[in-house]
């Protein structure tokens, strides 16, 4: 496994996602409130770019008729067929213990420690005065 | 195959011979109601009763209607196959009327007729308590009536109502029947107050008989998506009549489309194929899946469950030849959970003390 500096913080922030791709994996970075969180950017039925689902929360019921909505912006609904995946596990909601997609973990490192390395780097410039989004692969 | 003594039969059906026979178990405002309209038979196109398929040609009585002497039903549904229990299932046409206070009237005297006709006369019977579905409120006093006789095992519904069944406005029926732990019992037929297909009436009985299985998809759908078992968990449900080998197929389909569109049901918080196998259970006959030995064990093995078909005969319909009423190339140990263990599991009150 080696750690990746895949963008600048300010490039995704709090309530967006950015795709990037490390060793050939596509990767989608979420920013959740200032906490970051990557996810395998493949559906793991058909193979959707969930990067580009809509978030979502998470609705619950304690029985029939009613609605609880919870952790908004905290579930990515695939594009295509609208499976539910926890943005913070890559967990699915339908088969939690046998569906999911693959979690990266995700840090926000300055750029003071990002130029001491050892960091992969090769597509984002690092500048000491500046925050950096690092996935570890 | 022959089912192994012992067996409970969930679905055998004696008949009402006329609508004079019920006149002794009406109230007499009732009886003269019946009387001064001339009333005659409550009849359906349900199972015609000329049809092949509505009575095995041995069983067909010379004149009269199949089903309708205790005396044949012994020689006939119960002796041959040595069964323990068999679950009568009345099929009058109740759920036809428009008016509510009719048709709990008639389902009184039924169920009355049914306890002093057949009941009392046969300790190898059990029934199924027969409801006016008009009025959910009505049917639950029935329920409750004659829930107090432990012969009364299950409440009977058709597959074809005014609305999807898992309706909020049906619940009422579903609380009181998991209050005394009987099972609902959803038998093929219908109220015809709707057309037996969703793409409008057909034209003759075969199309009609054979799109009752579509009927019973739609059922089974309804009460998972409206969370009948979400609010009902220890309701169990059987389709009766219903067909069996298109469970899976209907299965992938519904669970496939729950984990996309689950979110206008968030009741449904459980995969809509563990609850079919949680609480909705089949009778075996009429039996429709390959007729070689590995293509049917490939279906059960689709079901992913040896607990989901309960033994029926379905007498007197005419559904299979001698006594083979358990289709060739089931393992032992699936046919005995067949014949007795899974009818037991679904009906609590057949391990009870009877009066």
């Amino acid at each position: 496994m080696s750690r990746h500096v895949v963008a600048n913080v300010d490039e995704i922030p709090p309530g967006t996602r950015k795709l990037v791709t490390v060793k050939g994996r596509p990767i989608a970075i979420f920013n959740l409130a200032g906490e970051f969180y990557g996810l395998f950017n493949k559906c793991p039925h058909q193979g959707g770019s969930l990067c580009d689902g809509v978030v979502t929360g998470l609705l619950q019921s304690s029985q029939p008729g009613s609605f609880s909505y919870s952790r908004q912006g905290e579930i990515i609904r695939c594009p295509w067929h609208g499976w539910e995946f926890d943005i913070r596990t890559g967990q699915s909601y339908c088969d939690p213990g046998r569906i999911m997609t693959k979690s990266y973990n995700v840090d926000v490192l300055p750029g003071t420690q990002v130029v001491e390395g050892p960091f992969v780097a090769e597509t984002v410039p690092v500048r000491v005065e500046d925050d950096y989004v690092i996935v570890d692969v | 195959m022959q089912v192994p003594p012992g067996a409970i039969d969930c679905d055998i059906h004696p008949a009402v011979p006329n609508l004079a026979a019920l006149l002794p178990y009406l109230d007499e405002h009732w009886r003269e109601i019946v009387l001064l309209r001339g009333m005659d038979e409550l009849n359906s196109i349900s199972y015609p009763l000329t049809a092949p398929t509505s009575c095995r040609p041995d069983w067909r009585p010379a004149s009269g209607k199949p089903g309708a002497s205790l005396q044949r039903l012994r020689e006939e549904a119960l002796d041959p196959f040595q069964n323990s229990i068999a679950i009568c299932n009345c099929l009058y046409g109740v759920q036809l009327l428009f008016s509510e206070d009719l048709a709990a009237a008639f389902c009184r005297a039924i169920n009355d007729w049914m306890v002093a006709e057949w009941l009392d006369h046969e300790p190898r019977l059990r029934a199924s308590i027969i409801i006016p579905v008009q009025n959910p409120q009505m049917a639950v006093d029935e329920i409750e009536r004659c829930a107090k006789d432990p012969r009364f095992v299950q409440v009977l519904m058709l597959a074809g109502a005014d609305m999807p069944l898992g309706k909020r406005h049906y619940w009422p029926i579903y609380a009181a029947a998991e209050r005394h732990r009987l099972p609902i019992g959803i038998h093929a037929g219908s109220n015809y107050h709707n057309p037996p297909t969703a793409v409008g009436w057909p034209s003759t009985y075969v199309e009609d008989y054979v799109a009752q299985s579509q009927s019973f998809q739609t059922q089974l759908t309804s009460l998972i998506c409206e969370g009948v078992f979400s609010r009902h968990p220890d309701l169990k449900v059987v389709m009766l009549e219903s067909g069996v080998a298109w469970v899976p197929a209907h299965m992938w389909r519904l669970t496939k489309y729950w984990r996309g569109l689950r979110m206008e049901i968030p009741w449904v918080d459980r995969s809509p194929d563990e609850i079919l196998r949680s609480n909705i259970r089949f009778s075996l006959q009429p039996f429709d899946a390959p007729p070689d030995s590995a293509g049917l064990n490939r279906v059960f093995e689709h079901m992913q469950s040896d607990k989901l078909v309960l033994f029926s005969t379905d007498y007197p319909h005419w559904q299979f030849a001698g006594r083979d009423a358990m289709p060739d190339g089931l393992s032992a140990e699936l046919v005995r959970r067949i014949a007795i263990d899974n009818p037991l599991e679904t009906y609590a009150r057949l391990g009870e003390m009877v009066r």
